[in-house]
């Protein structure tokens, strides 16, 4: 690991102020951005210890909705009762993912803003474009089985990792910002995360310094909530292809996948097919797809995963 | 290095030479160091926390990750360094009471908290009744996972009587129970390479039955 220095953040606006500073960072649960600096991959020269600026809380909003803190531990929000009830497709994704250990310390903001975990960016002996502008995608022609198929590009072929994103996806998510100068702003989910474009090193829409302070839900969707997650392991692994989604009485309904795309993959449009099946709205999520002779079986992992949950709402 | 073909070094002597490689390189590299510029009270922190009870007060590199100022600093070397990356659980602790892998977290961060290692559970006099149990039911075999495997299966009885539901958990809204399932989808943070699964799923059985 590179040496840093180290600070604890005394307001939103302070910690904001502070990470303009080139090489500073923001540190919440540390589980994702201590492993990337021990591998180098992450050099930060300062840190911003936000925790204890109190983003901990889940609230209800007077619209019905419910307001997630930035710092709310997984664990935490996986186990809210209001989230269980109203929203149990982001406790089901939030299960899903990781560790006891580690949804104790990831935080909502956190998880949002995980690196992709494709083994070439996490190499530092291969060519790899997010890590290192302009040097090349090792991934492209390599080992690529757990990689991208749709949202790609020639510069990249990473997926995001999240499990939770998915979830907060279809659940039509904002998230709030504070930013150096005290101003705030709120950013639908759906504008949240780029695509790699020739510019994969940029994951978001987020300005340098610019800190999450919270994440909205909309009041709860009415139907059955279902968040299906394919891996190679029963448990502790990331999803090769998974299914978040809604699903109204009548076959209706809202779906989002992840495990496919650099952001947690949602095509509005596709959802009209819902009542004509699980083979219509694939082929809609999936149009343009472009995955590689590793990967090609995640398209019809896709559809068959949908056609999975479609019968478990409809039963 | 210029050896004979048919020389086939044995493990000691394996070790002995890299251990030599070791000391020339930090020879070579101190007095470089020492030179450089570096302003040591930038890269410092100072943390208070208490530790199986007792106040504790350290000057750290910021670099220094919970797991390495307990067995580092602190002598504590019962947590052990598996991965060092969060996927294997050896370094598991409990921090206020809450299991969390200590390789992933910088001691800094921990001022005021309260932290158990596997010491703090209990002594060779006094088990802790997690202890006792993985005794009695073998659930282990070589060892080294056995203390965070202690401490993550205290932490999820614990979880399961707060409520907190689990992957595998049929209802979200129904308080979960300590079945085998349910241990062994909690405990999925815990590798064990000597594969003693099945006997850490009974230990913790057995604790949760006592408890209940």
């Amino acid at each position: 690991m590179k040496a840093f220095s180290y600070e604890r953040a005394a307001s939103p606006t302070a910690a904001a102020k502070a990470a303009k500073a080139p090489g500073a960072r923001f540190i919440a649960g540390g589980t994702n951005l201590l492993d990337l600096m021990k591998l180098q991959i992450e050099t930060p020269t300062h840190l911003i210890d936000v925790n204890g600026l109190g983003f901990d809380k889940v609230e209800a909003t007077p619209d019905g909705g419910l307001r997630i803190g930035a710092l709310v531990r997984n664990t935490e929000l996986a186990a809210d009762m209001r989230v269980r009830r109203d929203y149990a497709v982001l406790s089901r994704a939030l299960l899903a993912g990781a560790s006891g250990q580690l949804r104790n310390k990831a935080t909502t903001a956190g998880n949002l803003l995980q690196r992709t975990r494709c083994p070439y960016f996490y190499d530092t002996n291969q060519a790899c474009n997010k890590r290192s502008p302009g040097s090349g995608c090792a991934a492209i022609g390599g080992f690529s089985r757990q990689l991208g198929v749709v949202g790609t590009s020639d510069a990249c072929i990473a997926t995001h990792p999240s499990d939770m994103a998915v979830a907060m996806r279809v659940l039509d998510a904002n998230i709030e910002t504070i930013r150096a100068d005290g101003t705030t702003r709120k950013i639908a989910i759906a504008d949240f995360y780029r695509l790699p474009d020739d510019t994969p090193q940029l994951e978001n829409t987020l300005e340098r310094g610019e800190l999450i302070t919270a994440v909205t839900l909309p009041r709860p969707v009415g139907g059955t909530h279902i968040y299906h997650k394919v891996r190679d392991r029963a448990s502790y692994a990331f999803a090769l292809v998974s299914v978040a989604a809604v699903i109204g009485k009548d076959g209706s309904g809202r779906v989002a996948i992840g495990g496919v795309a650099p952001r947690p993959w949602r095509v509005e449009a596709a959802e009209a097919a819902m009542p004509k099946g699980a083979k219509a709205v694939a082929s809609d999520l999936l149009a343009g797809a472009r995955p590689t002779a590793d990967n090609r079986f995640k398209l019809t992992l896709v559809e068959r995963t949908l056609a999975g949950v479609m019968a478990e709402a409809k039963a | 290095m210029d050896v004979p073909a048919d020389h086939n070094p044995s493990r000691r002597e394996m070790l002995a030479a890299a251990a030599a490689v070791t000391v020339a390189t930090s020879m070579a590299t101190t007095p470089a160091e020492a030179k450089a510029p570096i302003a040591p009270s930038l890269h410092t922190g100072k943390v208070s926390f208490s530790v199986n009870g007792k106040p504790r007060t350290l000057t750290l590199d910021t670099r220094t990750t919970l797991l390495d100022a307990l067995r580092e600093h602190l002598d504590l070397t019962g947590t052990k360094k598996g991965c060092d990356h969060g996927q294997c659980g050896a370094c598991t602790v409990l921090v206020d009471g809450v299991r969390i892998n200590s390789c992933l977290t910088l001691a800094v961060m921990h001022d005021g908290d309260t932290i158990t290692t596997i010491e703090g559970l209990g002594t060779p006099d006094k088990l802790h009744p997690m202890q006792a149990a993985f005794v009695r039911h073998d659930g282990y075999q070589c060892g080294y996972c056995t203390p965070g495997q202690i401490c993550s299966a205290v932490a999820v009885l614990d979880e399961i009587k707060r409520g907190i539901p689990s992957h595998v958990s049929a209802s979200l809204t129904a308080p979960p129970k300590a079945t085998n399932m349910e241990m062994r989808e909690r405990m999925s943070g815990n590798i064990c390479r000597c594969g003693a699964y099945s006997n850490i799923a009974e230990a913790m059985a057995e604790v949760a039955g006592e408890a209940a």
